[in-house]
């Protein structure tokens, strides 16, 4: 069995599963964040387990409309009449895949849901985790089970080294414009080249799933994955790795030593991203780095290195935005805000705002944005007349610097 | 539920994403605002045509990105059901879920002209044009998918369980 086949099988009471077959799984953690408070919240009359149960405020925090304000106080009231502990307010709160990182929510070979497509950003630590509707996280909230169908995977094989240069956003441009969308596919990746991909670069690619239309998006636990989890979850966990003879959809392997710096253009990244060098040196407007993708500690770490004594160019606006509250503090002891805002740039509260174009930093008509966020469709981030490249973090701070889309190694050489 | 339902049908392209049903700024307006949205910039004034028990149908990877309700838009509008050569999956439980069917036929977006008024059984997952120059057989919907449809979504069957409390909003 694949990674995703030995969880549904175990979360399932089944020995074996297998493509097609329908499974109903006991979930171990599901998620709720204020958008579900805000758009759909008539109060349950009982909950499955407040402990198998997280609040997070990440969409729209500080809450920007009436409505999103009241969101938070249905939301408030709901964790104090259900007695739901892990509760993750404004102030100590932050993107939700971030904060599910931190708090060792995704835990290996278990299975996490919540309200939000990036959900499969927790497949990094070996869960298999997703994203699901309202209606559907409702119901897992109120039964504590849900139904999968078991769909074919996809399994790359990452060989060679990652170069510094390289990160998880540039290895998953190059698999997302080198073979397009796995819809109604799961995506597993490992193999030896994968012991050079640190945790938060797989967390970007697990988050990613999403944007080729993946099902679950999962990785094995090796070494650097259990070193994250002794520092984050203190509960033993049993690992879902896959089978030697595991059956595959396709079977790809990734040279890592030979990947450039990537960029997917506007609309989509499947079949859509090639290497910076490939394409005109595209002017920008503004450069966003942040999200549940690309805000954490270590994308702030390479922005700051990046500006760090150079200066966002005249007619450029770049936004950072920290995927949580405490990466906010620890960019802040670290120095990273002080540089991203020596060099001009806007540092922002976590919240997913900027990146789904619901508040801050949104486009005009006209305008081209580079970001290392999740998503580039047509008027995600603003106006539909707005232009959305997407790259790593390096590349973009590498565009503020110089003003256009650039080979973040010109820049910073 | 019925589950043959005749109407008009609106084709659409290959991965059609969520944001161009339900975008950002929509999502600060209620449910019936924010229909008057969808397909805002690829089909503008599409809202105003669309009429109570019409069908949307697409292409490949129907509807990837974000698990906002896409389907509340499209039911406030009278869409009786969605059919795709494929969905993406989130998307396709959402729709599910919400009570609002969804079909993958696989090669209806090429086949059915934009606009034809067509026959769709739900249930057995066929459509035809009443003119009957085309026709296509799909997988036929799950039990499981159709009793979830069936009932008006997963949410109708919590209120019914008693898992939800109905006497505030």
């Amino acid at each position: 069995m694949t990674m995703i086949e030995k969880i549904l099988a175990r979360a399932s009471g089944s020995d074996h599963v297998t493509v097609g077959d329908v499974v109903v799984c006991e979930v171990d953690m599901t998620v709720l964040i204020d958008l579900q408070f805000a758009m759909m919240w008539p109060p349950p009359t009982r909950i499955a387990d407040a402990d198998r149960l997280a609040v997070i405020m990440d969409h729209a925090v500080p809450a920007p409309t009436v409505s999103d304000a009241d969101g938070g106080v249905r939301a408030r009231a709901f964790v104090r009449e259900f007695g739901v502990e892990r509760f993750f307010d404004v102030g100590r709160h932050g993107i939700c895949h971030q904060v599910i990182a931190e708090n060792g929510l995704a835990r290996p070979g278990e299975i996490l849901t919540c309200t939000d497509s990036h959900t499969c950003a927790g497949g990094a630590y070996n869960t298999a985790a997703r994203g699901l509707g309202p209606a559907e996280v409702y119901s897992i909230m109120c039964t504590g089970k849900t139904w999968f169908q078991v769909a074919p995977t996809i399994r790359y094989d990452l060989v060679g080294t990652k170069p510094d240069v390289i990160s998880g956003k540039d290895i998953f441009l190059h698999v997302a414009g080198a073979y397009g969308d796995a819809t109604n596919h799961n995506l597993e990746f490992g193999g030896p080249g994968l012991a050079s991909v640190p945790m938060n670069d797989r967390r970007t690619i697990a988050t990613q799933g999403a944007e080729v239309s993946a099902d679950f998006s999962t990785f094995p636990v090796d070494e650097l994955c259990r070193d994250f989890l002794d520092a984050h979850t203190d509960r033993p966990y049993e690992p879902a790795d896959s089978d030697p003879d595991a059956t595959y959809a396709a079977r790809r392997e990734v040279d890592l030593s030979a990947l450039e710096p990537y960029v997917a253009r506007p609309g989509r990244v499947a079949d859509n991203a090639v290497p910076v060098s490939q394409i005109d040196q595209r002017k920008v407007d503004q450069c966003f780095i942040g999200s549940c993708a690309n805000g954490q500690l270590e994308d702030l770490e390479i922005a700051a290195g990046v500006l760090r004594g150079r200066k966002v160019a005249d007619g450029v606006r770049l936004i950072v935005t920290p995927a949580s509250q405490a990466v906010y503090n620890q960019a802040v002891k670290a120095g990273y805000v002080e540089a991203l805002s020596d060099a001009g740039a806007i540092v922002t509260n976590s919240t997913c705002g900027a990146c789904f174009g619901y508040h801050m930093g949104l486009l005009g008509a006209g305008e081209v944005c580079l970001t290392a966020s999740t998503r580039n469709f047509k008027g995600r981030m603003g106006s539909p007349d707005a232009e959305i490249y997407m790259a790593s973090p390096r590349t973009v701070a590498a565009a503020a610097i110089a003003g256009h889309i650039v080979d973040p190694r010109e820049v910073t050489a | 539920m019925e589950h043959v339902v005749e109407g008009r049908a609106w084709v659409f392209g290959d991965s059609v994403d969520t944001d161009n049903m339900y975008p950002g700024f929509a999502m600060k307006l209620p449910i019936e605002e924010a229909a008057k949205h969808v397909f805002y910039d690829l089909r503008p004034g599409w809202t105003d045509e669309v009429q109570a028990g019409d069908i949307v149908i697409a292409g490949r990877n129907f509807g990837i990105g974000s698990s906002r309700p896409v389907a509340e838009l499209f039911k406030a509008l009278g869409v009786a059901a969605l059919v795709a050569d494929e969905f993406n999956s989130l998307f396709y439980r959402n729709a599910i879920n919400f009570g609002l069917p969804a079909i993958a036929i696989p090669g209806v977006s090429a086949a059915v002209p934009d606009e034809a008024p067509v026959r769709l059984d739900i249930r057995a997952g066929t459509i035809q044009t009443l003119d009957g120059a085309v026709s296509l057989q799909g997988a036929p919907l799950p039990d499981f998918v159709w009793d979830i449809v069936a009932q008006g979504g997963v949410f109708k069957k919590l209120v019914a369980d008693g898992y939800v409390r109905t006497d505030s909003s």
